[in-house]
């Protein structure tokens, strides 16, 4: 039972500004995930909730109680590290049983809770070597022991799975997931990896210079990027951008750019009305584009040169040149294209994004 | 290591290295030899017939013996383990804090202190033992222990300070901050996380305080004279050399049985010493 709500929260580092007025509320059992790039605040706003950092102004209350004053130990949170910070001198047993120690539990209850931490681990065979003697996965596995073991109100996680393998990584983030079902506590994960935070996030906070530009699930972000920053993160490969000019044809509009001409499909029209004769920021995402077929409206394709192509056996990337931008298409597998082919490609229908050229917000 | 041919590994590392042990080990060996010489080969003139400075036929013990029994050797080597041992003890402890202090608490003037503790290392104690030989006067430590005991933290509190300062900043930060996240105080922390961890450059910083302690010579020429409060590179260098003669024999027996503690000293942590030296804790 833990509700995490940060309140206006600012630090300051001298005169650098950290992070900058976030606020978040972040519900009973909810996972939520602090996505950005490095520098953006999001460890330090993790630091700040587990009490590792000083708030330079703002307040953090876990359960209604305001802690910017409590020292880490007494907010009853759990934390996992990046370098999973395993005491090199102690076993992996004495590794999880540390913060009980601390808290005095007797004995029998520190065995019993390490033993059912570590099945839920499957680190029961470990529980006498030392941290030195086991592999990345396997200090990782300790890591969030120590973490489970003691049922504390929230979980931390500082970027847990950057040291591990890209097999390795994936396969943690699905055991990260289970745990999280079968234990319900509060957790919230730093990560700059956008993957790990779509898939693993109930929602999914992005931060850019200590600035929270958009709260929202996982699909949200995806669907409805709140402004250009959100939409080139969120999505792999990213998404494609353009400047065009809005022009009117007698009701319907059309985005111009030197290369594309694009029917705005009806959705957006409204929206859009405001813009005309203006500059905007198109974005298109790479697999929102195909091969133009006949089904395709004529308004939503546009040509272009095949500089690149990526094989990736379940998808094809094009690196394409439209006019003077370059875009990246992810097509059908099966497209046999060769560099310098020309190609048509198309659009599908509503799945365009439109941003301001100045403030970069979505329209 | 080298590779390619067998000449090469000879060249280029077996013989280069026979020199450097050559080298390094003869002092070693003139100290052993001499020590077991008998005084008619000591003396003996270079032009003599059996003239052999490399080796002896008749081994004796006799120097040994003099040196227990003619001088207070035995009390001069109580004297110096009991005085190395205190000072590095309370170096130790000083240091371990004053570094811990230095390299995690973020105070101001953190940076300049920790250049300062280093800077008073630097001053040589040819020049500090006049004042202190006042303060030694003035408390009335003249001629015991405490005047060495005392006065040789000068130097190894800045120097584990320092060291210890070193390898703390080596040791993640955040096994410190998981260890508070756990449920410990800072003290707790360190108690029970960041010392266990830094224990290898605690030894180094021991061992080296220890030697230098047991080697020191100026403060324990001038705050201590009677016979029986002297360590032994005091004892040793004013009871067996007499203005210009020199008890080659038992000064080298001293010189031979003094080493041999920190030799051993040594040995025994030789393994924590390199990992102290070198700062690696592995995660």
């Amino acid at each position: 039972m833990a509700q995490v709500v940060l309140k206006d929260i600012n630090k300051l580092y001298g005169s650098v500004h950290a992070v900058k007025d976030v606020n978040l509320q972040i519900s009973d059992k909810e996972f939520v995930v602090l996505v950005g790039p490095s520098g953006c605040g999001k460890t330090t706003t993790l630091r700040m909730i587990a009490g590792l950092e000083a708030i330079s102004s703002g307040d953090i209350s876990i359960d209604g109680h305001v802690v910017n004053d409590l020292a880490p130990r007494d907010r009853d949170i759990a934390m996992v590290f990046q370098n999973y910070a395993l005491y090199p001198h102690m076993s992996v047993f004495d590794n999880m049983a540390f913060g009980l120690k601390m808290r005095k539990f007797d004995r029998r209850e520190i065995a019993k809770r390490v033993k059912e931490a570590a099945d839920i681990l499957g680190i029961g065979e470990l529980l006498k070597r030392k941290p030195r003697q086991l592999s990345g996965g396997q200090r990782q596995r300790v890591a969030l022991g120590r973490a489970i073991v003691r049922h504390p109100r929230v979980f931390l996680f500082d970027e847990p799975l950057s040291n591990l393998d890209a097999k390795l990584r994936v396969q943690m983030r699905v055991e990260l997931k289970k745990l999280h079902h079968r234990l319900g506590t509060t957790a919230v994960y730093v990560t700059h990896d956008q993957v790990e935070a779509m898939t693993l996030g109930d929602r999914v906070v992005v931060m850019k210079d200590g600035v929270v530009q958009q709260v929202g699930d996982p699909l949200d972000l995806y669907n409805r990027p709140a402004n250009r920053f959100v939409a080139g993160f969120i999505g792999s490969p990213a998404m494609n951008f353009a400047t065009v000019t809005i022009v009117d044809g007698s009701g319907q509009l059309t985005a111009k750019s030197g290369g594309l001409e694009i029917e705005v499909p009806a959705p957006h029209i409204e929206r859009l009305r405001p813009h005309i004769g203006r500059q905007l920021t198109i974005g298109i995402r790479p697999e929102d584009l195909h091969i133009a077929g006949d089904a395709d409206a004529a308004g939503l394709t546009f040509s272009s040169r095949v500089e690149v192509v990526e094989q990736l056996g379940s998808e094809v990337l094009l690196d394409v040149r439209v006019g003077d931008d370059t875009m990246v298409a992810a097509v059908d597998p099966g497209v046999r294209a060769k560099t310098q082919d020309t190609l048509r490609l198309a659009v599908n229908p509503g799945r365009l994004h439109f941003f301001d050229v100045q403030n970069e917000k979505a329209i | 290591m080298i590779e390619g041919a067998r000449w090469k590994k000879w060249v280029f590392f077996y013989i280069p290295m026979a020199f450097f042990l050559l080298f390094l080990l003869f002092p070693f060996y003139w100290m052993v030899i001499t020590a077991v010489r008998p005084d008619g080969e000591l003396y003996r003139p270079w032009n003599a017939v059996n003239y052999n400075p490399f080796w002896t036929t008749q081994p004796t013990w006799e120097h040994v013996r003099h040196l227990f029994e003619e001088t207070l050797f035995a009390t001069w080597m109580w004297n110096t383990m009991f005085i190395a041992l205190v000072s590095t003890v309370i170096s130790l402890v000083c240091g371990v804090f004053a570094g811990y202090a230095l390299a995690r608490l973020n105070f101001r003037f953190a940076g300049s202190l920790g250049t300062g503790i280093f800077i008073t290392y630097l001053v040589p104690q040819t020049l500090l033992f006049i004042p202190l030989a006042e303060i030694i006067r003035n408390y009335r430590l003249g001629d015991t222990p405490w005047a060495l005991i005392l006065t040789y933290p000068t130097f190894l509190i800045p120097f584990c300070t320092w060291l210890m300062m070193g390898y703390f900043k080596a040791v993640p930060k955040e096994l410190e901050e998981c260890a508070r996240i756990d449920g410990a105080s800072r003290w707790q922390a360190m108690l029970y996380i960041i010392i266990p961890v830094a224990i290898p450059g605690i030894l180094s910083a021991g061992i080296f305080a220890f030697t230098l302690s047991w080697n020191e010579f100026i403060y324990a020429l001038v705050f201590v004279s009677s016979p029986e409060a002297k360590t032994v590179p005091v004892g040793v260098t004013s009871e067996l050399i007499r203005g210009d003669v020199f008890f080659w024999g038992p000064l080298m027996a001293g010189a031979l049985l003094g080493s041999i503690p920190v030799a051993i000293a040594y040995s025994f942590f030789v393994e924590h010493y390199v990992a102290g030296l070198t700062g690696s804790v592995k995660g």
